[in-house]
């Protein structure tokens, strides 16, 4: 290989081929795109938790400068328009599936959350359009509002939804109850803690945006928006929601600013703009501001937990039971079902052998914004339960947190824990180690004592955490009731000259797949990395994909574009072997040079390339023209990245403010094939982590249900100063189930970290436990709390 | 409509406007230079960060009547065509950035701050990017990327 080859190999740190555009200003985000006719929206949105609408007046509006139309609810349901839907069906325990309440694109008859969608006003600027929408008249009704989760499923809380009596969607429930309940029967201790996962608000940079197009001529509509997954976009617009046949709809999502599982979902303002595209006969801008997206994006977690945990008179686990309330908001999102579920309870064993596991999760509407998947989704909320259980297990017992945790780990596999997932890799112990010493964990107790004399407390906290990435084998997911199946799509395409497009059905949006992506098709055709170009994003460019989100790109994304790549190799080597006038079964294909073992005879790429295309004598029969090979990999298992993280935090008491001294994270992703995009990833994670730690809380008034956090002054995103710089280190078990040996990294940050930092910051004051966000009112009042009335004085 | 007329990127702009447009919607809605963010409503983000007469400044943060006759410079005019100012050549050397949408605004602080204080260490980077957010990156590589620019460029 090539020095440049070897350099921009697998495993290298190569810098992002996407770079350039970004750091000079020509990045194309969806705002980015201006149309000739272009028109504005804006959306009126309840000021309302919950209210009745007696009438709509638009008729003033209409008069406003520049208006060009004004859609409500009724037009939607004229035109017979599907409603949102939910991908994802979970039944309870009874057997019954969850109970759905309508989502409608624009507001019917009733609005459920302050944000709900109300009206659009298409406009020929977006301050005429918001102008015109403080003209329309709205009769509201308003009605009391169910926002608090401790009281949601009573008797007298008001009704999110008719079809769900108690605010109940469904009454999950996983594991096996007669096993635990008799494991616990035997416990020597049982360690129990009451839980929140506070409810978090994801803020991409980028605000949710979206252009709808429609040519008559052709009866095609066209839609950039602010996509995880275009395909899957498409796919609900066409199929449920009914904008258009799917091979009339094209979807777009461009450079995109970050998602963190906030794009992944369908929401109104797209689906309302493509549609009103062919009514106005013009295309319809919409880009939300920062407001809009902290009223109307998904927003994540949100969990309401009682967990108890049987040990032995040794500490070992015997059994963990959890009952958990999870808020769903006041509608479903696309895959809003799945994550206090299937992507929560399957996570509870974490990196331990517990014998028996049963938890139950209510799924309850709230009249706030839709809750679904954030970075992490579900895995963040079971490690944030299962640390602190551990942790907590570890105090009352007197045993070491980390010989607890060594006490408890998996060491064989494949392990099957009791609550569906199948581990098929790891070493837990050999990362704890590598984070002890990271962090120097010896020689705490030393930091400690100092920084006792300069009248602050230092705690250490740890977390062993684990996650399942690689969503996911199609009939897994299909038995637990996803509406899709979660393969992933390539298409490997070698042009005459020999330079390749690669179509991914895996879509990036921040995670640098141009680069890795290129990296490995790069080193696999012996290339350099300029000549690979690849292209996502586009449903008219790439023929389906389910998009990114998961920690999947890496393990599932990339597994397809190798199984393309066998494809193409396939197939050069038979044209290799004909133009060599050789045996197929002789051709070796190494360093982007096709040779005939044992020979002096060999062809390079490029000249296989152009052979393809001119087809010059190619026996017809045999060798097809052109070289060009799709193919769909649907995953064997999940992938299960796990690791270490270990946080020592620096509280001053007489202010409650933590610092954090010093973040280790180490981390098994198995394979890795640009470790600088991995440490960025982690990074992201783990500051994201430290912001629900720390700092951010999605709070609504608990009796008019007005998001009180909703701009950057209320809602406290993590800043540079907020933050430390966070030493990483990596230990490598090989994923057994796809071909490069990978697990994902995307989420493992912002799952690990949470219970890390609250570990630490209950171990700096002695205490049980301490709401997150922990922020220096609630840790200074822990402290006053905590003190002796007499030591204060 | 008012008329404003300044300098973008060494170019003249003028353009008949609304008194209430911002200098942000000035620079990306009149002039098509859309390097330059908008990532919020409240003046927090720093997505829009431009220079205005040499200075950092949110350009959300003005009405582009405010700026008749200042010298404007964007992330498309940081560097000549085909060139990278060595900030940006740091943010790609160690992987400052994710998603791209706060960059463009990360580096024109970051130009402005290296201009100011030439002895940059960490806590001032991480002080001074306090009105800067981003999402992706967790901060680390940013700081890291603009005290190795601080380092190229004394």
């Amino acid at each position: 290989m090539s020095d440049k080859a070897s350099g921009e190999g697998i495993g290298q740190p190569v810098r992002r081929k996407e770079d350039f555009r970004f750091i000079t200003g020509n990045g194309h985000y969806t705002d980015d795109i201006t149309r000739p006719r272009q028109t504005w929206a804006y959306f009126l949105r309840s000021p309302h938790a919950h209210a009745r609408i007696r009438a709509i007046d638009t008729s003033q509006a209409e008069q406003a400068p520049g208006v060009v139309a004004i859609f409500t609810g009724k037009h939607v349901a004229a035109d017979k328009l599907g409603g949102l839907i939910c991908g994802w069906t979970v039944s309870s325990k009874d057997g019954t599936p969850m109970k759905v309440g309508p989502h409608p694109i624009l507001a019917l008859d009733t609005v459920r959350y302050v944000g709900d969608h109300v009206a659009m006003v298409v406009a020929e600027t977006l301050a005429d359009a918001r102008a015109a929408s403080e003209l329309i008249d709205v009769d509201y009704e308003p009605l009391p509002a169910t926002i608090s989760l401790d009281t949601c499923q009573n008797g007298n809380a008001e009704q999110v939804h008719p079809e769900a009596p108690r605010n109940t969607c469904f009454e999950w429930e996983l594991g096996n109850k007669p096993e635990t309940e008799a494991a616990f029967a035997k416990a020597s201790r049982i360690v129990k803690l009451d839980l929140k996962n506070n409810r978090l608000i994801p803020n991409a940079m980028e605000p949710r945006a979206a252009l709808g197009e429609y040519d008559k001529g052709s009866g095609i509509y066209t839609l950039h928006t602010t996509s995880q997954n275009p395909h899957v976009a498409r796919l609900v617009l066409s199929a449920f929601v009914g904008v258009a046949p799917e091979h009339k709809l094209r979807v777009i999502a461009p450079d995109v600013g970050g998602g963190f599982g906030s794009k992944i979902f369908i929401y109104a303002e797209e689906t309302a703009c493509v549609w009103a595209a062919a009514k106005v006969g013009r295309p319809i801008k919409w880009t939300g501001d920062r407001s809009e997206a902290f009223l109307s994006d998904a927003h994540g977690r949100d969990h309401l937990s009682h967990a108890e945990l049987a040990l032995d008179g040794n500490g070992k686990f015997l059994a963990l039971r959890v009952k958990t309330i999870a808020n769903l908001g006041a509608y479903l999102s696309t895959f809003s079902a799945s994550v206090p579920t299937y992507l929560y309870g399957t996570l509870l064993s974490g990196q331990y052998d517990i014998p028996a596991i049963y938890v139950e999760v209510d799924g309850v509407y709230t009249h706030t914004a839709p809750v679904d998947a954030y970075r992490g989704a579900g895995r963040p909320e079971a490690t944030y339960l299962v640390e602190r259980m551990v942790e907590t297990a570890a105090r009352e017992t007197g045993i070491d947190p980390a010989e607890i945790r060594r006490r408890n780990y998996i060491r064989t596999f494949p392990h099957q824990t009791p609550v569906i997932m199948n581990y098929d890799a790891g070493d837990y112990e050999a990362s704890l180690d590598a984070a002890m010493k990271a962090i120097d964990y010896a020689g705490f107790p030393a930091r400690k004592s100092e920084a006792a004399r300069r009248g602050k407390l230092r705690g250490i906290g740890m977390s062993s955490y684990i996650e399942a990435c690689g969503l996911a084998p199609s009939a897994a997911v299909g038995s637990l009731g996803a509406g899709v199946g979660l393969w992933e799509s390539a298409e490997v395409r070698v042009n005459p000259t020999g330079n390749v497009e690669v179509l991914t059905g895996s879509h990036s949006h921040g995670q640098g797949h141009e680069t890795t992506f290129a990296q490995l098709v790069a080193s696999r055709l012996g290339i350099p990395m300029e000549q690979v170009e690849i292209v996502h994003g586009d449903t008219d460019k790439v023929q389906f994909g389910m998009g990114t989100y998961g920690s999947r790109s890496g393990a599932v994304g990339m597994s397809a574009i190798v199984k393309a790549l066998d494809k193409v190799e396939a197939k050069a080597k038979k044209i290799a072997a004909h133009l060599m006038e050789a045996a197929v079964e002789d051709i070796v294909f190494e360093n982007g040079t096709f040779t005939v073992q044992g020979t002096d005879k060999s062809l390079p790429w490029a000249q296989l390339a152009l052979s393809a295309y001119t087809a010059h004598g190619f026996p017809s029969a045999d060798i097809e023209p052109g070289l060009k090979e799709g193919a769909f990999y649907d995953p064997t298992n999940f992938t299960f990245p796990a690791g270490c993280h270990i946080c020592e935090v620096e509280i001053d008491p007489d202010t409650g403010i933590t610092r954090i001294e010093k973040f280790v994270a180490v981390d098994d992703f198995g394979t890795i094939v640009n470790p600088m995009i991995v440490e960025g990833q982690v990074h992201g994670g783990i500051a994201q982590g430290i912001g629900q730690a720390l700092l951010e809380h999605g709070i609504y008034d608990a009796e008019s249900g007005q998001l009180v956090t909703g701009s950057y002054m209320d809602y406290c995103m993590p800043r540079a100063d907020d933050l430390p710089s966070f030493t990483l280190g990596f230990t490598k078990t090989v994923c057994p189930s796809n071909p490069l040996g990978m697990k994902g990294c995307g989420e493992a940050g912002a799952i690990a970290s949470p219970p890390a930092i609250v570990n630490a910051i209950t171990d700096a004051l002695g205490i049980r436990d301490i709401e997150m966000p922990a922020t220096p009112a609630r840790v200074w009042s822990a402290i006053q709390a905590a003190t002796p009335r007499a030591a204060a004085e | 409509m008012p008329v404003v007329a300044m300098t973008v990127n060494g170019k003249p702009a003028s353009a008949d406007v609304e008194a209430r447009m911002l200098l942000v919607q000035f620079i990306r809605e009149q002039l098509g230079l859309t390097g330059t963010h908008v990532g919020c409503d409240t003046s927090q983000c720093g997505a829009c960060v431009v220079h205005v007469d040499g200075r950092a400044v949110k350009s959300c943060t003005m009405l582009a009547t405010q700026a008749e006759g200042a010298e404007i410079l964007t992330i498309e005019g940081l560097a000549p065509d085909g060139d990278l100012h060595p900030v940006q050549k740091a943010f790609r050397e160690h992987h400052g950035l994710q998603c791209g949408f706060c960059t463009p605004g990360m580096i024109m602080t970051a130009v402005d701050m290296i201009r100011r204080k030439p002895d940059l260490d960490e806590e001032t980077v991480r002080e001074e990017l306090e009105g800067n957010i981003c999402r992706c990156t967790g901060y680390h590589n940013i700081v890291k990327a603009i005290l190795a620019a601080s380092q190229e460029m004394r």
